[in-house]
């Protein structure tokens, strides 16, 4: 074969015309590639394991008024932002004498949720998701997760906003 | 290869067309000739050409092969398209320089003389060169053709300003080094 042996590109270098020139990946190439790929996901892991040991408690959220006890009649519903001022919220009383908050986002694909207070849940107009309004967990649709619930405490007359629950959960009481 | 070359000497070819059907009979592509004889003016004179494959030592085809599907294989035959890679693009057949390949449409597929590589990769003769009566197609041992033949067999081939070098051998007339072809000449034209 009295082909000139210049330098190729590397397409032309693995996927030669001449059958002779191909080269396949060999056991001891694939089982060092295997045991590389083992030792570098083992690393990641370890650091992602000393990372979450080594992690810092969240800082307190700020304490937020939101509402007075006797502004909202039962049903109403009161919109606010917590803990920053773009993360919308609802303040629901469903009951004389309970409430509850959450996030507004869907965590499905974050459309702002509403309070159907007909059918006492909250709901995603998007894609027709549904989530209870006692503890924010899902009912109906494609929401992956229960509402990040704002917990909140009676302060007096006046309900406060001191926390957010990412997994959802109790039923808040105030 | 088993000491063997293939001699392609046009001026011996009569046009038989043994060849053909003997191409067509082989059982790996049967009933399709890789083979084909031409006729080179036919309003005034009778001569023919066979064309086989010429295995290019740098194929054209399978350098414009967008599927690397065209192989050329450390013995130095040029493989037909590998069927689960061909796409059927023909840029092979526009590509050769001697017009081998064909595109076979119903099979989706390029198909080309392999130099009867079920045969010759295990010593036995191509079909073409058992059956040629004039040796027109010779597969034989290079001393064999030195002995016999008044022309000279060359591989070096030039069209226009680009040089290819094949494995088979073309029979030129003693004194040739190498066939120039441009194909500008053979063009045809009004009169």
């Amino acid at each position: 074969m009295s082909r000139e042996q210049e330098r190729e590109p590397l397409w032309r270098e693995e996927v030669s015309i001449f059958a002779a020139d191909e080269s396949y990946v060999g056991r001891r190439q694939f089982a060092k590639f295997l045991v590389l790929t083992s030792l570098g996901m083992f690393a990641g892991n370890l650091w992602l394991l000393a990372k979450s040991l080594l992690r810092r408690p969240a800082p307190r959220l700020p304490a937020v008024p939101v509402a007075r006890l006797d502004e909202l009649p039962v049903g109403g519903v009161k919109a606010f932002s917590y803990p920053g001022p773009n993360d919308p919220c609802l303040l629901v009383r469903y009951a004389p004498d309970r409430w509850a908050a959450y996030s507004q986002k869907c965590t499905h694909l974050s459309c702002a949720v509403y309070y159907a207070a007909e059918s006492r849940r909250l709901a995603c107009p998007c894609h027709h998701g549904f989530f209870a309004v006692e503890d924010g967990r899902v009912l109906q649709g494609p929401p992956p997760r229960p509402l990040p619930r704002i917990a909140l405490e009676r302060r007096g007359d006046r309900l406060v906003a001191v926390g957010v629950d990412l997994q959802g959960g109790e039923e808040a009481r105030a | 290869m088993h000491g063997y070359e293939f001699y392609v000497d046009p001026s011996r070819c009569i046009g038989c067309q043994a060849c053909v059907n003997a191409c067509a009979e082989c059982d790996t592509h049967r009933g399709v000739p890789m083979i084909h004889v031409d006729y080179v003016d036919r309003s005034s004179s009778i001569a023919t050409v066979p064309t086989v494959c010429m295995h290019c030592d740098d194929p054209t085809c399978a350098q414009v092969c967008p599927a690397d599907a065209i192989k050329k294989g450390a013995d130095g035959i040029v493989h037909t398209s590998l069927k689960p890679r061909c796409v059927a693009c023909s840029n092979c057949v526009l590509a050769c320089p001697f017009g081998v390949p064909r595109m076979f449409v119903a099979a989706e597929q390029m198909m080309k003389c392999d130099m009867c590589y079920d045969r010759t990769s295990a010593g036995l003769r191509p079909m073409c060169a058992t059956v040629c009566p004039s040796q027109a197609l010779a597969y034989v041992a290079p001393e064999t053709i030195a002995r016999e033949r008044r022309e000279v067999p060359t591989n070096v081939f030039w069209f226009g300003n680009e040089r290819v070098t094949t494995k088979v051998f073309y029979m030129v007339p003693p004194g040739t080094a190498e066939v120039r072809v441009d194909v500008v000449d053979f063009m045809w034209e009004e009169a």
